[in-house]
C-alpha cells in the first residue's frame, strides 16, 4: 500500500463513485422507461472488488465478465457514453445497440465483453489466456464470475482445462450470497467457493473482503503475477454484496434480506470505506472528494444525455455484421 | 496439376496440415487427436510434427473445447477444434450456438471468431440411438456461422482448408462412412481452395433434380446411374454447405427439371430438406411440376439390432423409389 | 376495403349501383349472366363503392374482383364500365384453381384430373404454361400422378377445334367437350361440325352461356355414360285423391302441393332403398351420398335451356315444406333470378314433362349423376280394374334413365317396382 500513490487511490475514488452514480441513473432511467428491455444487472455494491482486482492489472492484459459488466468497462476506462448509449439501444453504443446491458464489451481496451449464459464466458477466457501464452505474450486473463456460476459445468471444464494446460489467468468469483434469487446454502454444499480450486489442483487465492479495495488489490496482484510468471490460474473468491436485485426485473430482494441489506450498507459500503481510509490517510481531502462526486455526477449526465441524443440503429445496422464478410 | 486417389480422412490430414505449415495462428485441439493419433485418424502423425503446442489433447470437456476454442480464435488464433463425433457437439451446443455463432453480431464486429468445429458425422455399424445423429441443420439453423458438408475427398480438402482460412466459425462436417472413399485430390496446389457456400453438379440430367450433401451425394449418384438404364435422367446438385446455402444452383437446375427429390442423412422433421422444399415453392413455384420429395432418415431413433437400423435409413433405392413417384 | 368478388363465371349484364354509392350488405351491385341464370351479385358488407372493375358484356371468371367497398367517405376515382376488360383478367387469371372450382356447379366433369369440388389438379408449372398459351386447364387429360395435369399435359395438348372454323369442311381435330379422359389414353373425341356461312337463308346465332353449358353437359351425359331406361305405367288416382285431400287441409293461405312434389318425394324415398342410384360415378371411385337432393327440372320463361333446382334433403323434408320451397326455387328459376346454391349439391334429377300431354319420353343424365326420371303426362285411358272390369283411370308413365357403370337393369327394374308402389300407395309419402 505504500507504493501505492495519493493519485491512484483518488482515481480508485473516483472509479468506484462513477460506478455507483453510473448505476443508480440505469435504474432510474430504466423505472423511467429511458431504458427498454427485460435485463439490467447493476454492480452498485460490488465497486471495491471491480476497481481493486482490475487495478492489478495493465493495459495488455485481459478482461471478461458475465452480465453484471458495467462496472468492470468503467473500470477498464471504455468512455461512459458509449455505455450509457447501449443501455439505450443506441447506434453510438459501444456494441451498436445490439448488445444491450448485458454485452458491453471494447475490443481496443481489452474488455472482452459481458456475457448472458451463465458461466458460458470461463472457457473464453481459457481460451483467450490461451492465445496469450501461445504467442508467448506474458498477458493475464481476468475473468470474473458469480458465484451462481460455480455450479454449472463451464466451471468445471473451463477451470480444470485452464489448470492442466496452466492457463495465465485469475479466475475471481464475486460471492454475493445470492444466485439470482438462491442462496448460496441453499445451492451449494461447498459454501467457501475458493477451495474448489483444490479439486482442480490450480493456485487456492482464498477468500478475501470484496468491499475492500486494498484487500483485493493485494490478492489480486499476488495472483496475477503468479499467472503471469507462467505457473497456471489462481481461483481467488471475493466477498462482496449486491445492493439491488438479481437484475432490474427482480422486485423481491430488498423485501427478502432487507436487515441484511441495511447492515451491508450502513457498515460494509465500499465507497465509504474507501472515504473514511482516504480521509485517515490525507489531511483535508474532503473538498477534493466532492469535487471527484461532482465530476463524476457530470460524467453520467452527460453520458445520459449523449445517449438520449443519439441515432437508433437502422435496418442496415439490423443486417450488418452477421458475418465477416469473405 | 497432379492429384492423387487418396481416401477422405488423409485429404483432411493434408489440408489441415498444409495449413499449419501455411500460418502459425493454425492449431489443431480435441479428445485423442495427438497421442492416440485420432479417432478417425485424421490427425495422424500431426503430433509428431508440430509438437504439443499446436497438437493440443484435451480432457473429454466438450463446452470447454469449443468454448476454449471461442475465446482463442477471438483472441486472434485459428483454432480446429474436434468434436469426436458430431453426436458430442450437443454438448457444447451452447458455445457454439450463443457464442461462436453470436459474438461477431452481438458486439457489432468489434471480435471475429474464426474457428472450425470438425465433427464426425452419420450413422452405421450399430451405433445406436446417441451416437449416430448427423444434425448438421441444427447448426445450420443459426445464422453467424457456416456448415460445411463435403461429399468427398477432394470437396473435403479444398472445403477444409476454405474454413480455416475463413474469417467466420465453420462447423465442419465429415461423414464417417466416407472417411476411407477414395477420390483424386490435389497434390501440388496448397492454396486449392473451394469457395464457401458453393455448390457443384455432381451430374447432369434434365429430368429430375436430386438435390443433397455428404452421404446423400453418394445415394444420388448410385439412384442416377440405376434411373439412367431406364431413361430417367437425373440431375445431382451435391450442395457442399448448408450455409451459406448455394439455393441459386438448386433452382438453375429445378428450372430445367421441373422435378425435385432431396436426399438428406437426417431427419425429416425441420430438415435440410424442409428448406429446400420451401425455398423452391417459394422462388420457383411457376417452375414446380410435382411436389418436392425428401429421402431422410425414418423419424426414429436409431436402434442397434442391423436390419431395422438399415431399414431406418436413406439408400438409393429409396431415391429411385421417390423419383418414380413425381415422375 | 373490402372486394367484391365474383362467385361464379359469367358475362356483366349491367351495373345496378355506381362508384360512391352507400351499400348495405346484401345490396344487389351488379347483375351477370351465369350458365344457370341471371345471377346477382350482392355487396358483401356496408359501405360505399369506391371502386367497380368490369366493362358490361365482358365475361368474366369466377373469382374476380369486380369492385371495392370502403368503409364510408370519398370514393377513389371511378374506374366504372370504362375500364379496360384486362383489368379484370388477372385476377381471374391468377386464381385459376378458384375459378374452376366455382365454374360448373352442376355441370362439372368428373375426371381423374378434377376433384370432387370441381378444382382441377395441375402442377403449378402446367398452370403457368397454360396460362401462357391460353390453355383451358379443364380440357387437358392429367397423366401425372393422380391424374395430376402436368408440363407434358399441357405441351402435349392439341387446341380445341371449337374455334370458329373458316371452311365448311368438316373438321376433324379433336375438340374439347369439358368431358376429361377418365384415364390417361382416353381423350374423347368429338367430330363438330363447321358452320355454314350467315347469309339470307342463314342466321348465325351466338349460342347464350346457358345453351353452352347445356350442350357441355348433355353432350357429356351422352358420349360417357353408357345409359339404359326402364318405363313404368303408374296409377295416378290414389296420388291425385290425397293431394286433393292435402291442399283441401292447406286452403288458401299455404301454398298447394303440386303432383310433381308428390312424385318428388317418392323418388327420394325410393332413394334410400337403392343407394346405388344416388351414386355419382368418378372412373376409380364411386361416390355414394348420405343426403338426398333430387333436381327438378325447371324451363326458364324465357331463352330455352334448362336449369335443374335442388330440393334438398327430399327423403327428409315434410311434404309441405318441400312443396314451398320447391315453389320459390321454380319461380326463381323461370325468371333467372336463382340463388347459386338452388343449383347445387343434386344426387339424382326428375324432369316432367306433364303439362304438355306427353305419353312418356327418356331424360338425359344430368352428369356426375346416375340417374333422373322423367314423368309424363298423367292421362285419363281405359284400364282393366281389378274386379277385370274395364273402366276410366288416370296413368302415368314414368321413365328412368340410369348409368350403368352404377346400376343395372335389374335394379332399375325393382327401383321403379317400389317407385310405382310408393306413387300407388300415396300415404307412405306423408310418413
Amino acid at each position: 500500500m505504500a507504493r501505492l500513490t495519493k493519485e491512484t487511490l483518488l482515481d480508485w475514488y473516483r472509479q468506484m463513485v462513477l460506478i455507483r452514480q453510473f448505476e443508480t441513473r440505469c435504474d432510474e432511467l430504466y423505472q423511467n422507461k429511458t431504458i427498454t428491455g427485460v435485463y439490467m444487472h447493476l454492480y452498485s455494491g460490488h465497486e471495491a472488488t471491480g476497481v481493486g482486482a482490475l487495478a492489478a492489472l495493465g493495459p495488455e492484459d485481459h478482461v471478461i465478465t458475465a452480465y453484471r459488466d458495467h462496472g468492470h468497462a468503467l473500470i477498464r476506462g471504455v468512455h461512459p457514453n458509449p455505455i450509457m448509449a447501449e443501455m439505450m439501444g443506441k447506434k453510438t453504443g459501444v456494441s451498436g445497440g445490439k448488445g444491450g446491458s448485458m454485452h458491453i464489451a471494447s475490443r481496443q481496451h481489452n474488455m472482452w465483453g459481458g456475457y448472458a449464459i451463465v458461466g458460458g464466458h470461463l472457457p473464453l477466457a481459457a481460451g483467450i489466456a490461451f492465445a496469450s501464452q501461445y504467442n508467448d505474450r506474458p498477458e493475464v486473463t481476468i475473468s470474473f464470475i458469480g458465484d451462481g456460476a460455480s455450479n454449472n459445468g463451464y466451471f468445471h471444464e473451463a477451470l480444470n482445462m485452464s489448470g492442466v494446460w496452466k492457463l495465465p489467468v485469475v479466475w475471481i468469483i464475486e460471492n454475493n450470497f445470492v444466485a439470482m434469487g438462491t442462496r448460496i446454502e441453499d445451492s451449494t454444499a461447498q459454501t467457501e467457493l475458493h477451495n474448489r480450486a483444490i479439486g482442480y489442483g490450480i493456485r487456492d487465492g482464498g477468500r478475501i473482503d470484496g468491499q475492500d479495495v486494498f484487500a483485493v488489490y493485494d490478492s489480486v496482484s499476488e495472483a496475477v503475477k503468479y499467472a503471469r510468471e507462467g505457473n497456471g490460474p489462481v481461483l481467488i473468491e471475493s466477498i462482496t454484496y449486491r445492493y439491488k436485485g438479481h437484475g432490474v426485473s427482480d422486485k423481491t430482494y430488498d423485501k427478502r434480506f432487507a436487515d441484511e441489506l441495511a447492515e451491508w450498507r450502513d457498515n460494509k459500503d465500499p465507497i465509504e470505506l474507501l472515504r473514511r481510509q482516504l480521509q485517515k490517510k490525507f489531511k483535508n481531502i474532503d473538498p477534493e472528494l466532492a469535487k471527484i462526486d461532482a465530476a463524476c455526477q457530470a460524467a453520467v449526465d452527460e453520458a445520459t444525455e449523449y445517449a438520449i441524443n443519439s441515432p437508433d440503429p437502422t435496418y442496415e445496422d439490423l443486417i450488418s455484421n452477421v458475418y465477416v464478410e469473405e | 496439376m497432379a492429384a492423387k486417389n487418396i481416401p477422405m480422412r488423409e485429404a483432411l490430414r493434408n489440408a489441415l496440415r498444409e495449413e499449419m505449415l501455411r500460418d502459425e495462428r493454425v492449431f489443431v485441439m480435441g479428445q485423442e487427436v495427438g497421442v492416440w493419433q485420432g479417432t478417425h485418424r485424421v490427425t495422424q502423425g500431426l503430433l509428431e510434427e508440430f509438437g504439443p503446442k499446436r497438437i493440443k489433447d484435451t480432457p473429454i470437456s466438450e463446452m470447454a473445447i469449443a468454448g476454449l476454442a471461442v475465446g482463442a480464435a477471438m483472441a486472434g488464433l485459428r483454432p480446429v477444434a474436434e468434436m469426436m463425433t458430431i453426436n458430442f457437439a450437443f454438448l457444447a451446443l451452447d458455445a457454439i450456438v450463443n457464442h461462436a455463432a453470436k459474438i461477431h453480431y452481438m458486439f457489432d464486429g468489434q471480435f471475429r471468431v474464426p474457428l472450425v468445429i470438425r465433427a464426425a458425422s452419420g450413422w452405421g455399424n450399430q451405433a445406436t440411438a446417441t451416437h449416430s445423429h448427423t444434425p448438421e441443420p441444427i447448426f445450420a439453423h443459426f445464422p453467424g456461422m457456416w456448415v460445411a458438408t463435403p461429399s468427398n475427398a477432394s470437396d473435403a480438402y479444398g472445403m477444409l482448408k476454405a474454413s480455416i482460412r475463413s474469417e467466420n466459425p465453420v462447423l465442419f462436417s465429415e461423414s464417417i462412412a466416407l472417411y476411407s472413399r477414395p477420390a483424386p485430390v490435389v497434390t501440388d496446389d496448397p492454396d486449392f481452395v473451394l469457395p464457401i457456400g458453393k455448390g457443384e453438379i455432381k451430374r447432369e440430367g434434365k429430368h429430375v433434380t436430386l438435390v443433397a450433401y455428404a452421404r446423400g451425394v453418394e445415394w444420388s449418384l448410385q439412384a442416377a446411374a440405376e434411373l439412367a438404364k431406364e431413361g430417367i435422367e437425373a440431375e445431382v446438385v451435391d450442395l457442399r454447405w448448408l450455409r451459406p446455402l448455394d439455393i441459386d444452383l438448386v433452382l438453375e437446375s429445378f428450372k430445367k427439371t421441373n422435378h425435385c427429390v432431396v436426399v438428406e442423412e437426417s431427419l425429416p422433421m425441420y430438415s435440410f430438406g424442409s428448406e429446400i422444399a420451401a425455398q423452391i415453392q417459394d422462388k420457383g413455384f411457376d417452375y414446380m411440376d410435382a411436389p418436392v420429395k425428401r429421402v431422410s432418415a425414418m423419424d426414429v431413433p436409431l436402434p442397434f439390432a442391423k436390419d431395422i437400423e438399415l431399414m431406418a435409413l436413406p439408400n438409393a433405392q429409396k431415391v429411385i423409389d421417390a423419383v418414380k413417384e413425381i415422375l | 376495403m373490402t372486394d367484391i368478388t365474383l362467385s361464379m363465371d359469367g358475362l356483366l349484364l349491367n351495373w345496378v349501383k355506381q362508384v360512391g354509392d352507400s351499400v348495405k350488405k346484401g345490396d344487389i351491385i351488379a347483375e351477370f349472366e351465369a350458365d344457370k341464370a341471371t345471377v346477382e351479385v350482392e355487396s358483401p358488407a356496408d359501405g360505399t363503392i369506391s371502386e367497380l372493375i368490369g366493362e358490361v358484356g365482358a365475361e368474366l371468371r369466377a373469382g374476380t374482383v369486380i369492385g371495392k367497398l370502403g368503409a364510408g367517405g370519398a370514393a377513389a376515382p371511378a374506374k366504372t364500365e370504362a375500364a379496360p376488360k384486362e383489368e379484370a383478367k388477372p385476377a381471374a387469371e391468377e386464381k385459376p384453381a378458384k375459378a374452376e372450382s366455382e365454374a360448373k356447379p352442376a355441370a362439372a366433369t368428373p375426371a381423374a384430373s378434377v376433384t370432387e369440388d370441381g378444382r382441377v389438379k395441375a402442377s403449378p408449372l402446367a398452370r403457368n404454361i397454360a396460362k401462357d398459351k391460353g390453355i383451358d386447364l379443364s380440357q387437358v387429360a392429367g397423366t401425372g400422378p393422380n391424374g395430376r395435369i402436368t408440363k407434358a399435359d399441357v405441351e402435349g395438348f392439341e387446341p380445341s377445334a371449337a374455334k370458329p372454323a373458316a371452311a365448311a369442311a368438316p373438321s376433324a381435330a379433336p375438340a374439347a367437350t369439358g368431358g376429361v379422359g377418365l384415364d390417361s389414353a382416353s381423350i374423347p373425341l368429338v367430330r363438330l361440325r363447321a358452320a355454314p356461312a350467315a347469309s339470307d337463308e342463314v342466321e348465325l346465332i351466338e349460342p347464350s352461356r346457358m345453351r353452352k353449358a347445356v350442350a357441355l353437359g348433355t353432350t357429356e351425359s351422352n358420349q360417357q355414360i353408357p345409359t339404359f331406361f326402364v318405363t313404368s305405367e303408374i296409377d295416378l288416382d290414389p296420388l291425385l285423391a290425397l293431394r286433393a285431400q292435402i291442399n283441401a287441409q292447406i286452403g288458401e293461405k299455404g301454398v298447394k302441393v303440386s303432383v310433381n312434389d308428390m312424385i318428388v318425394k317418392a323418388a327420394a324415398l325410393t332413394l334410400r332403398e337403392f343407394p346405388n342410384l344416388n351414386s355419382h360415378y368418378y372412373g376409380d371411385k364411386i361416390a355414394r351420398y348420405k343426403h338426398i337432393n333430387i333436381g327438378i327440372a325447371v324451363a326458364p320463361a324465357t331463352g330455352g335451356g334448362v336449369i335443374y333446382v335442388v330440393a334438398k334433403d327430399a327423403d327428409k323434408v315434410a311434404l309441405g315444406t318441400l312443396a314451398a320451397t320447391n315453389k320459390e326455387m321454380i319461380e326463381r328459376a323461370r325468371e333467372l333470378k336463382l340463388k347459386p346454391e338452388d343449383t347445387r349439391g343434386a344426387t339424382f334429377s326428375t324432369s316432367n314433362l306433364g303439362p304438355y300431354e306427353v305419353d312418356q319420353f327418356t331424360a338425359v343424365i344430368n352428369p356426375p349423376e346416375s340417374g333422373v326420371i322423367a314423368i309424363g303426362s298423367g292421362r285419363k285411358v281405359a284400364v282393366i280394374k281389378a274386379d277385370g272390369t274395364i273402366g276410366a283411370g288416370t296413368r302415368v308413365k314414368i321413365t328412368l334413365s340410369v348409368d350403368h357403370r352404377v346400376s343395372d337393369g335389374a335394379e332399375g327394374g325393382q327401383f321403379m317396382f317400389r317407385l310405382k308402389n310408393l306413387i300407388e300407395n300415396p300415404m307412405q309419402l306423408l310418413l
